[in-house]
């Protein structure tokens, strides 16, 4: 017990060290999502309200809508870029190191997952606090109330990066990923707009979004920021962060997984 | 006291808070020619009365025995037991009442007859017409001052307010506002009047002593088009400092500094907001949303809106019930 608790340790502390050290990654995981609240809504112009959906009582700006929408997309990018570190980790042969621990690989990877977690968590709640700075508040059990939230939206988003990692062979690979991966995942989801009027412009998209888990973990995520828990979108996120988990385990399995074949 | 009477009593104790008249927003849809009664604590609606055709301005008796209701298409004023939501009596109010406003002396009605050009006075005891004055073309604001002395007409297309001596029911005076005047409102006890015009965007203030114009209040909300920014109803808090404006088709409150007449803050509620009602304590406003069919419930306080409440369709008046 006691050693699993030091492999949690240490390999959180290097997911520290790693984000400490690469300051830029930090302000480009802040700067992303902020263009986004501060230029794209601002030209989506919907200062006249959008129409009521849960959990929102009343009416709200645009900008106010994309807030979980752009926490997600924190989580989703730092789910793939830690998942893009692993790939790095191969290459360099760091990975090799970790994976001859005495600790079931489950365990391992499991950790690198909680690690990479609680940077984003850090990265979101920065978000909201300038976000805050700009006049978008949420109600104050909502800061409190999201942070279980956040984390399990970060362990399935980071699960799919596991899972994804070990099927890509090398680092140039990742930026098919980018592309048939995060980018669909995103718009492809209720981050941006409400499900209802996706449905107006075509329901086959609207039924794609609805079975997208980004979705599910956005949804999560805006009502737990309203002190609200939506049982559906949880059990969705769970079931789908365990899908991948089980996915990157077994990717990651030297006797069946890819791993193997990669040598 | 034995136990058969302990029961008894107990419940009864147990039971008086719901006997208690819980405090309502009362609130007139114009489509639907009902009106919808808001229960200020739960915030939802406990009821829904059918009212005459096109119900518009909703306002008590002093007593609130009685609520008098403009159903402009009936060409009648209602008056309704608020109790059973019955309708009494009709008045006699001239056509096309849209809004109107009751006297201090709790006795006079002074209705806008909007297609008729006129004012009528109506007493509600006797329930005949006092008087009827010729006023501007498409007459819909009405005001009162505190002491009673002065009742204010705004005419829509004439684009005045017009100065009514209540004891001669004559006009004393006309001032030219700006385009479509559609609401009006005493303040600081009766000193000052403000007027809202609906298509020039501005809520002018008029010194009552002079008639005289000593501001005019413009505003600007962030993306929304100028074209939308139609002032309607307002409000004012019990120290007269603030006021919200209904801004109608821009769907923003706009919270006004009565003292220095700047706009401090724009609150976004439902589409085209008209008019609204305070809580009891004014810490709750209640504004009306035409298109979105709903109420807005703003905290006073934090000055943002808090919940949103369907209603009927096209609700347009509110009055408190307390």
């Amino acid at each position: 017990m006691r050693g699993a608790v030091l492999v949690l340790r240490a390999i959180a502390a290097r997911e520290a060290l790693r984000f400490v050290r690469q300051r830029e990654r930090f302000v480009a995981a802040l700067v992303r999502p902020l263009v986004w609240l501060l230029v794209f809504a601002a030209g989506f112009r919907a200062a006249l309200g959008m129409s009521i959906i849960p959990p929102y009582q009343t009416y709200v700006t645009y900008e106010t809508y994309i807030i979980p929408g752009l926490c997600g997309m924190i989580l989703l990018f730092n789910g793939m870029q830690s998942s893009l570190s692993l790939v790095y980790d191969r290459e360099m042969g760091s990975m090799r190191l970790l994976l001859t621990s005495p600790m079931p690989r489950w365990w391992l990877l499991v950790c690198k997952l909680i690690g990479s977690t609680l940077i984003s968590i850090l990265q979101v709640y920065t978000f909201l606090v300038i976000a805050a700075l700009f006049g978008i508040t949420m109600p104050l059990a909502g800061y409190v109330a999201v942070l279980p939230a956040l984390f399990l939206a970060g362990l399935m988003l980071g699960g799919l990066g596991l899972a994804l990692s070990s099927f890509i062979q090398q680092l140039e690979n990742f930026a098919g990923v980018m592309n048939f991966v995060i980018f669909p995942m995103f718009f492809l989801s209720s981050a941006l707009y409400p499900l209802w009027r996706m449905a107006e412009s075509s329901e086959i998209l609207h039924d794609i979004c609805a079975f997208n888990p980004f979705t599910h973990a956005v949804e999560m995520i805006r009502f737990a920021l309203y002190a609200q828990v939506n049982f559906g979108a949880m059990a969705v996120t769970c079931a789908a962060g365990m899908v991948f988990l089980a996915l990157a385990l077994w990717g990651y399995d030297p006797a069946r997984g890819m791993i193997r074949r990669k040598g | 006291m034995t136990p058969r009477f302990i029961l008894p009593a107990l419940f009864a104790a147990l039971s008086v808070p719901t006997l208690a008249q819980a405090e309502e927003i009362w609130v007139t849809n114009e489509k639907d020619d009902t009106v919808s009664v808001i229960d200020t604590t739960t915030m939802e609606v406990v009821r829904t009365i059918p009212t005459g055709e096109r119900p518009r301005g909703i306002t008590f008796s002093h007593d609130f025995s009685r609520v008098y209701i403009c159903a402009s298409d009936s060409d009648t004023v209602q008056v309704m037991d608020p109790d059973t939501g019955e309708i009494l009596y009709d008045l006699p109010s001239g056509e096309d009442p849209e809004q109107f406003v009751l006297h201090p002396d709790d006795r006079h009605l002074y209705i806008a007859n909007e297609d008729d050009a006129i004012t009528t006075v109506v007493d509600v005891v006797d329930r005949r017409v006092v008087a009827q004055i010729d006023v501007g073309i498409e007459p819909e604001g009405m005001a009162v001052s505190p002491d009673g002395k002065i009742a204010i007409t705004t005419s829509e297309t004439t684009n005045m307010a017009h100065w009514i001596d209540t004891e001669t029911q004559k006009l004393f005076a006309n001032t030219l506002v700006d385009s479509r005047p559609r609401h009006a409102e005493f303040a600081k006890d009766g000193r000052e009047l403000w007027v809202s015009a609906e298509i020039g965007g501005t809520v002018s203030v008029f010194s009552v002593s002079d008639q005289a114009e000593i501001a005019k209040i413009n505003f600007a909300v962030n993306g929304v088009h100028e074209d939308r920014i139609q002032p309607v109803g307002f409000e004012f808090t019990d120290d007269e400092k603030t006021a919200f404006v209904a801004l109608g088709p821009a769907n923003h409150l706009a919270v006004v500094n009565a003292e220095t007449y700047e706009v401090e803050d724009y609150i976004l509620v439902g589409r085209r907001v008209w008019h609204m009602a305070f809580n009891t304590d004014k810490s709750l406003l209640f504004t009306t949303n035409g298109v979105s069919g709903d109420v807005t419930v703003v905290d006073v306080a934090k000055r943002k809106a808090i919940k949103t409440i369907k209603v009927g369709r096209f609700p347009w008046g509110a009055a408190l019930r307390p």
